[in-house]
């Protein structure tokens, strides 16, 4: 039993799993693997009130905001690296006070995540003891209460029931999260939804396996057989995934491990755009509602700058590549 | 002869001196990457560089330019993910080894860090991008090493937001709040390394770095720190700036 065929195309699998004022995640981590297809075709489809969840994710955040698609945020970073130490666009929404946004730290996230894939409503930690992702909300008491969708409470500190044991007075607990649906990009992935990512997983098991549906998107679409020779190399099992999209550069401008580098002249541009609300309008139209799909981006990018960012077969990025 | 040297690369250099053979270097985006790098070419070549991404012992053949760059999973022992990489550091047995880098907007007498927001946290007047690992780090790991830079801006005498916890209210903070006793050992600024009192836990003076006095650093600070102990610090040696500049950023990604 191998399971169906879940190949589609990434119009059909946004406008059928991703709706106005759904809980999503997003896969990748600040400039690598962001699943920015799915991204720009999200944003290419106009769907708003979205509520996010990421852990450190930068460019494909940053985006999601800059189209005006997000309503309320759970993060614990927003950055992607050099080309923006704060994600542009999320601070002008979170200073001009049109995005909500409740901060946890990395491991919290990742914690959460684990806490939803697990089917258990919370996970402890340690981290975050006396500080103020502890004791300050960004989302209200009100608003929690109100929405059956978010636990009513941010997180709550407990004393270790098991009184001295493990030498841990108390431990912080992080509530599970529950997305409707997760969207990540992988290396390799088979009709079926069986997937393989190369390089750090960053949270993205988790991710999926916390979400009620996930779409996969995929550089490369391979026979099942091929990845069933090597399971253990194998993360996300097809039982869990809802759509399969085969999109050769599905993670661009950020970076794929073994396939492509981030684009340091993309990523720059948009740095630059996103400074201000004008140019960043004709970012949109130029970059994204001016193309017709991601085929139709990366024809706008053109050739020459694709083959720079090749991956060297050795070291699984390009090597030597310009990043000034 | 005097070679000529920039901030930054004092900055670098002065706090990859502090990393030790043996330590497990727990690095952020920037000149903390080039301070574990340059430590592992000079003075600690079995050090051990890992990312909350999940990169263990990384070769770092290049410069990355974030966390989450493929820099980082080039070479690297194990590339697993966030949860494997913070369960190192909260486990005791592997998380006391470790040695945490880390930067924020804001810094208090005690080393606390603010990397969230400024101003109002609902209406901020500026944001930050928030903890990522920060706080993570700061809660589980026995030593940190903070780069700041100097200015009244980022040390001030109360945080606006505590993002991650360093000695918390002092003496005795972080045992109250349950947190593990670790906590902040040094700030690297572009003026001066601040070190933190057995005692108090306030931030004091270690040294200056050439042609920067006392006064200058005090100056540049919202708050009193003790400046009696501070010793000469010196500046960075002809190899020390060779294996920078020709290893670890030639494109000059970092020192600009």
């Amino acid at each position: 039993m191998k399971g169906s065929d879940k190949v589609t195309d990434i119009r059909t699998a946004v406008r059928k799993f991703v709706r106005d004022g759904c809980h999503l995640s997003i896969g990748g981590f600040t400039i690598n693997r962001n699943p920015m297809a799915a991204v720009y075709e999200i944003i290419r489809q106009r769907i708003g009130r979205i509520h996010l969840y990421a852990h450190s994710n930068g460019q494909g955040v940053d985006e999601l905001i800059g189209g005006g698609c997000v309503e309320n945020l759970e993060i614990a970073y927003a950055g992607s690296g050099r080309f923006a130490s704060t994600c542009i666009r999320f601070r002008k929404a979170v200073e001009a006070g049109t995005l909500r946004v409740e901060d946890y730290s990395n491991y919290q996230m990742s914690l959460r995540f684990q806490a939803g894939a697990m089917g258990v409503p919370f996970l402890p930690t340690r981290s975050g003891l006396g500080t103020d992702i502890v004791r300050r909300w960004g989302f209200s008491k009100e608003m929690r209460e109100n929405d059956p969708r978010l636990p009513d409470s941010k997180l709550t500190v407990m004393e270790n029931p098991f009184g001295e044991w493990g030498d841990v007075p108390k431990v912080v607990l992080v509530p599970a999260i529950h997305p409707d649906v997760t969207i990540l990009h992988v290396q390799k992935a088979d009709a079926q939804g069986t997937a393989r990512i190369e390089g750090l997983p960053f949270s993205d098991v988790e991710q999926a396996l916390s979400a009620e549906k996930v779409i996969l998107t995929c550089d490369e679409l391979v026979e099942s057989d091929r990845l069933r020779e090597y399971p253990e190399q194998n993360q996300i099992p097809h039982l869990r995934v809802d759509a399969v999209v085969h999109i050769p550069y599905g993670a661009y401008p950020t970076a794929c491990y073994r396939y492509y580098d981030y684009d340091p002249v993309y990523l720059a541009r948009f740095g630059k755009m996103a400074k201000d609300d004008q140019s960043y309008a004709e970012y949109l139209q130029e970059y994204i509602y001016g193309t017709e799909n991601h085929p139709g981006l990366l024809a706008k990018v053109g050739e020459e700058r694709l083959k720079r960012i090749q991956a060297d077969a050795r070291t699984g990025y390009a090597k030597d590549l310009d990043r000034r | 002869m005097m070679t000529r040297y920039s901030e930054k690369e004092m900055m670098a250099v002065a706090a990859a001196r502090e990393i030790r053979n043996g330590d497990v270097v727990f690095c952020g985006t920037g000149i903390s990457m080039l301070a574990a790098m340059a430590a592992k070419h000079i003075s600690a070549p079995d050090s051990v560089i890992f990312f909350e991404t999940g990169a263990m012992d990384a070769q770092l053949e290049e410069l990355p330019l974030a966390v989450g760059d493929s820099r980082v999973m080039y070479g690297a022992a194990v590339n697993r993910g966030l949860s494997d990489a913070f369960a190192f550091m909260q486990n005791p047995f592997s998380g006391r080894r470790v040695v945490g880098i880390l930067g924020a907007a804001q810094i208090d007498p005690y080393g606390n860090l603010n990397s969230t927001a400024i101003g109002d946290y609902e209406r901020p007047r500026v944001r930050f991008p928030g903890s990522g690992g920060a706080c993570d780090v700061a809660s589980f790991v026995s030593r940190t090493i903070i780069f700041m830079r100097h200015d009244l801006r980022g040390f001030v005498p109360r945080l606006d937001y505590l993002t991650s916890p360093g000695w918390l209210d002092g003496p005795g903070g972080r045992e109250r709040a349950g947190l593990s006793p670790g906590g902040p050992e040094m700030v690297v600024t572009n003026l001066a390394v601040m070190g933190f009192d057995k005692e108090t836990k306030r931030m004091f003076l270690r040294g200056c770095y050439p042609g920067v006095a006392p006064e200058m650093v005090l100056e540049r600070m919202g708050f009193d720190a003790d400046v009696s102990r501070a010793k000469e610090i010196f500046p960075p040696s002809v190899d020390e700036l060779r294996i920078l500049r020709e290893r670890c950023d030639p494109q000059r990604l970092i020192l600009g």
